[in-house]
């Protein structure tokens, strides 16, 4: 469904993206994993174009697409986007956030889009916040909104950059919920996070990605499990063990399952 | 005649001129805003000569006395096309006050997060789309306090309009202080009109502020 290939990016003499090729089946949840800076986002970030890659091609069902001729607007209508800081219409209710797209952009009628709308709310659970503003929802549920706005475009794939990393501990496991959801109606999921339990129990395929290029891809109990990489496994037992941990640290290496 | 006498024996010409006044300002200064969104979408469009050309409109206006400015076009403009005092004055605040509404414009988009426009991008809106439904409602909401103030600075400025003939407060009270020998009383009397013009405009700024704190 999505397929990358040779992508480069570079922002000023770093380059963020280091010959990536990737290829996402429909139905597919692939999680991205890494360290920050690892390039995981500006990855995601080239597949709807928000930033437009400088060589390299993303081809969508099969067409490459060319950023300078073809309508951007319309593949990013079939590319739901949520991101790390929700960013929600702060002017607008929950309702006329999730309705904005639709009405204005695929010209659907209101009641339509209103119908669609509080269907999408009940999925995510907060039909009774259809009328609140962004600023009166925590922080879980200004994410669940996002998601919410973001399927009313009825996307083919759904891009998720880091949806709980700005979140507090007790209000992440709401928005994986969803997210879990989502992923067995057979949403095509691509995944940014740091949360290793999700990546573990809901990716077909998780990515590490380290200094702009794509170290080791696998089924999540390969990965997390017996990783072919130094580099992974390093990554692995810091994030899964704490901070102190490194792989100078056997214990902790034996205990991620390199042994 | 008392001061007295003279605030009550004047406000039938003085109603007429803060009526003018008030005119002249509102038309100025909603031309002003059109003139100023249009130099602050120049600025901010990234692209370099646009860019370059609202640099100097900004520049230029902001460098020159307002004066010189309405003179150049009331006077220097007569030539080839004659618009009139009301207008002349009209045009000149608004080219004025546009250089500075931009500024105030740009300040208010570039202060929404980059994420409301990405957001509004990735659900397959346009530029122009996302401007006008996601982030101007936002900045207009920002800059209603600059914007109020640079109203308050716009209606003061409309005296100028005295010296190209225009009836307005400023121009009617000239004419009054000088049949009357009183220019101490009727510079005072103007003084207030205008106070009270920019008292009454406060209080609508300060409502609207309000307002569109509760809403969001």
């Amino acid at each position: 469904m999505i397929k990358v290939r040779g992508l480069n990016k570079w922002f000023g003499r770093l380059q963020a993206l280091n010959n990536v090729s990737l290829e996402v089946k429909s139905k597919e949840v692939v999680v991205l994993i890494g360290a920050s800076g690892s390039g995981k986002s500006t990855l995601l970030r080239c597949l709807n174009l928000l930033e437009i890659p400088d060589q390299g091609e993303v081809c969508f069902d099969g067409r490459a697409i060319r950023p300078g001729s073809d309508d951007l607007n319309l593949l990013r209508r079939d590319m739901g986007m949520v991101f790390q800081h929700f960013n929600l219409f702060p002017h607008k209710t929950v309702l006329g956030n999730i309705i904005e797209a639709p009405v204005m952009v695929k010209k659907m009628s209101r009641a339509e889009a209103l119908e669609n709308a509080r269907w999408l709310l009940e999925k995510v659970g907060l039909e009774d916040k259809k009328d609140a503003y962004p600023c009166q929802l925590s922080g879980g549920q200004q994410q669940r909104v996002a998601i919410a706005r973001s399927l009313a475009m009825s996307p083919r794939v759904m891009l998720f950059d880091e949806p709980t990393s700005a979140l507090d501990p007790e209000l992440v496991g709401e928005v994986l919920a969803v997210m879990k959801q989502l992923a067995r109606e057979g949403m095509t999921m691509i995944v940014v996070t740091h949360e290793m339990g999700f990546a573990r129990e809901v990716a077909d395929r998780v990515i590490f990605m380290d200094e702009g290029g794509i170290v080791e891809a696998g089924k999540p109990r390969q990965i997390f499990e017996s990783p072919r990489q130094k580099r992974t496994a390093d990554f692995l037992s810091k994030v899964l063990w704490g901070p102190s941990a490194s792989s100078d640290t056997p214990p902790m290496l034996t205990a991620a399952g390199q042994a | 005649m008392s001061f007295f006498d003279y605030l009550t024996d004047s406000i039938p010409f003085f109603i007429k001129a803060a009526a003018i006044t008030v005119e002249l300002t509102a038309a100025a200064l909603v031309l002003g805003m059109v003139i100023g969104l249009f130099f602050a979408m120049m600025k901010i469009s990234g692209h370099r000569v646009w860019k370059y050309v609202a640099d100097t409109y900004i520049t230029v206006i902001r460098g020159t006395p307002l004066i010189v400015q309405l003179f150049a076009i009331y006077y220097g403009l007569a030539t080839l096309v004659d618009f009139g005092s009301f207008w002349s004055a009209a045009i000149a605040l608004a080219i004025h006050n546009g250089a500075y509404i931009a500024e105030i414009f740009r300040g208010g988009i570039e202060s929404i997060e980059k994420g409301q426009m990405e957001a509004a991008r990735s659900l397959g809106m346009n530029y122009s789309l996302a401007m006008r439904r996601i982030i101007l409602p936002q900045a207009f909401r920002r800059i209603v306090p600059p914007l109020g103030n640079q109203f308050i600075i716009g209606l003061k400025d409309s005296s100028l309009a005295a010296f190209v003939t225009l009836g307005e407060l400023f121009g009617v009270s000239m004419r009054l202080a000088s049949t009357h020998y009183a220019e101490l009383s009727f510079y005072t009397i103007a003084g207030l009109y205008y106070l009270a013009l920019v008292i009454i405009f406060t209080v609508l700024v300060n409502w609207l502020e309000k307002r569109l704190r509760i809403e969001s």
